[in-house]
C-alpha cells in the first residue's frame, strides 16, 4: 500500500507542477497515470509540437516542458504508479482516502487531487455489433503479452504504425498474420512499412486492402471474421483479433464517484478548485467553472491556489504563510537545498 | 464584409445556418464549438492537432478546401464512420471561399 499526503491523478503538466507547489508547503505526492510514462497528453500526443504561451518561454516543445516539470519537481520525490488506471475511490471513517487501480494498487492519502487532462487514454474500438463479448475472448486492444500469438490465426486491423509494427513483430514470432486496412496505403514510418512489404512479397503477412472487418462470430469465444472488401463478404476463421485504431481519451472510471459532471468535465469551486466531494480536487483541463479556460497555465495556477486549502486539511490549525522561493530558497526533500547566492561584501579597512 | 454563411448540420440531424468570422482564423471545428452545435467534451477533443476524430465532418457542397495533411489523413484513415467526403474539422480554416459551405458533423466515436 502507498501512503502519502496528496494522491494526483494524471502525470500531465499540471500533475507533476502540484507535486512542486505541494512541496514547499512539504506536502508529498505520488501520481498515478494511465500511461506507461509521465507527461500526459504532451509526452502521449504532441512531443514534438511547441507550445507559445507557457509564460517566459517564448517557445517551448511539449516534451521539453514536461523534462523541464520532471527537472523541477524531482527534489520533491514523487511516487509514480504508471501504466494503471485510477479506478475506485473511498473515503474511510478517518477522512482518508482510498484510491485503487484497475491492477490493484492501493494508494492513501487525506487529500486526492483530479489533474486527469482529457481522461485516461483508451484504445479506440471498432463499432461492431457484440464486439464487448469478445473482448479478451480473441479479442484484445493492447498486446500484453506477444507469447500467446505464437503459431496462431491472427487478424489486425489498422493502418498506422501499431498496426504495422505488430504485424511485422507477430509475423516473426510464427503468428499467420493477415492486416487489413479500410484504405490501400498505410502510414507508418517508412522502415515498417517497407518491412511489411517484403514479409508480404515473402507470404508470410497476408494483406487485405481497402477491407473492412464487418462482423464477428463465435459461440464462446471468438472463433471467425466477415472481411468486407469491394461490397463481396468473405468469413476469415481466425484465434485472435486485434483492432489497433490508437487511443482516444476517455473520463472513464472517475464518472461513477460521485463527482458533479458538466460539460464532460468536473465541477469545481474557484475559490480553491475543490469538487463536491471534500477533499478531492480538480484542475487543468478535467475541470470546468465559470469562464474556464483549458491552458496549461490556468492549469498551474489551479494546483498553486488548490496547494494551499490540501495544506489545511493535512495540517489542522496549523498557521502558513505565503512564502517567496527567492527569499527562502527550497528545500528539497532529497536533503538538497537551493538558495540565492549570498553577495560578498567586504568592507575595506583604511 | 468579414464573415461567411455556413451550413451546418448538427449530431441529430438539426440545419443550423451561421455566420463564420473570417478575420479571427477560426476553422470549422471552432464555428461549431462557438455556437455550441455539438456538447462540449465532444468535439475537438484535442483541440485542433488533428490528433482525434471528434471534429469529423462530412462536406457536402463542392467548395475548394485545404489540402489534407498527412496528420489529417493519418487520422481519418483510423477514424471510424469515413466517407469520402470526410474532413477534420479543425484542419478547414474559415475563408472568404467558404461562403455556402454545407458540412455534416460525423456521428461521435
Amino acid at each position: 500500500m502507498i501512503k502519502t499526503d496528496i494522491i494526483i491523478i494524471g502525470a500531465g503538466p499540471i500533475g507533476l507542477f502540484t507535486v512542486f507547489e505541494a512541496g514547499l508547503l512539504k506536502l508529498k505526492c505520488h501520481l498515478i497515470d494511465a500511461l506507461p510514462q509521465p507527461g500526459g497528453q504532451c509526452s502521449e500526443i504532441y512531443p514534438k509540437k511547441p507550445i507559445y504561451d507557457i509564460p517566459a518561454y517564448p517557445e517551448i516543445l511539449a516534451g521539453e516542458l514536461i523534462n523541464k516539470l520532471l527537472e523541477q519537481c524531482k527534489q520533491f520525490e514523487p511516487g509514480f504508479t504508471l501504466g494503471e488506471r485510477a479506478e475506485e475511490i473511498d473515503k474511510d471513517a478517518d477522512g482518508i482516502f482510498t484510491v485503487t487501480t484497475n491492477k490493484g494498487t492501493i494508494h492513501r492519502a487525506p487529500v486526492v487531487v483530479i489533474a486527469g487532462g482529457l481522461g485516461s487514454f483508451e484504445p479506440r474500438k471498432p463499432q461492431l455489433e457484440n464486439i464487448s463479448s469478445y473482448e479478451e475472448k480473441g479479442i484484445e486492444y493492447i498486446i500484453k503479452d506477444p507469447e500467446i500469438y505464437r503459431n496462431k490465426k491472427i487478424i489486425i486491423a489498422g493502418g498506422g504504425d501499431s498496426a504495422l509494427d505488430w504485424s511485422i513483430f507477430l509475423a516473426n514470432i510464427n503468428a499467420d498474420v493477415t492486416l487489413v486496412h479500410r484504405r490501400n496505403e498505410f502510414r507508418g514510418a517508412l522502415d515498417s512499412v517497407e518491412k511489411v512489404r517484403d514479409l508480404k512479397n515473402q507470404n508470410r503477412i497476408n494483406i487485405i486492402t481497402p477491407a473492412e472487418i464487418v462482423k464477428l462470430n463465435g459461440k464462446e469465444k471468438l472463433e471467425s471474421v466477415v472481411i468486407s472488401k469491394d461490397d463481396v463478404e468473405n468469413e476469415l476463421k481466425v484465434d485472435h483479433f486485434i483492432p489497433l485504431f490508437g487511443l482516444s481519451p476517455k473520463l472513464g472510471p472517475i464518472t461513477n464517484w460521485g463527482l458533479e459532471i458538466e460539460k464532460n468535465a468536473i465541477k469545481v469551486d474557484t475559490y480553491d478548485y475543490q469538487t463536491n466531494i471534500p477533499g478531492v480536487f480538480a484542475i487543468g483541463d478535467i475541470n470546468t467553472y465559470p469562464g474556464k479556460l483549458k491552458l496549461i497555465l490556468c492549469g498551474f495556477h489551479e494546483a498553486t491556489l488548490m496547494c494551499q486549502s490540501a495544506y489545511k486539511i493535512i495540517n489542522p490549525g496549523k498557521k502558513n504563510v505565503l512564502k517567496y522561493t527567492t527569499v527562502t530558497g527550497i528545500d528539497g526533500f532529497d536533503g538538497t537545498r537551493k538558495e540565492a547566492p549570498k553577495s560578498v561584501v567586504q568592507a575595506i579597512n583604511k | 464584409m468579414s464573415d461567411v454563411n455556413i451550413k451546418i448540420t448538427d449530431r441529430k440531424g438539426k440545419l443550423h445556418n451561421v455566420l463564420a468570422p473570417i478575420d479571427m482564423a477560426m476553422n470549422v471545428m471552432e464555428v461549431i464549438r462557438s455556437y455550441e452545435l455539438s456538447p462540449e467534451g465532444t468535439i475537438g477533443i484535442c483541440g485542433g492537432m488533428a490528433m482525434c476524430a471528434s471534429c469529423q465532418c462530412y462536406i457536402t457542397s463542392n467548395h475548394e478546401l485545404p489540402i489534407m495533411s498527412d496528420e489529417e489523413e493519418a487520422m481519418l484513415s483510423e477514424a471510424f464512420n469515413v466517407t469520402e467526403n470526410s474532413r477534420l474539422g479543425c484542419q478547414i480554416s474559415i475563408t472568404k471561399n467558404l461562403e455556402g459551405l454545407e458540412v455534416t458533423i460525423a456521428p461521435e466515436e
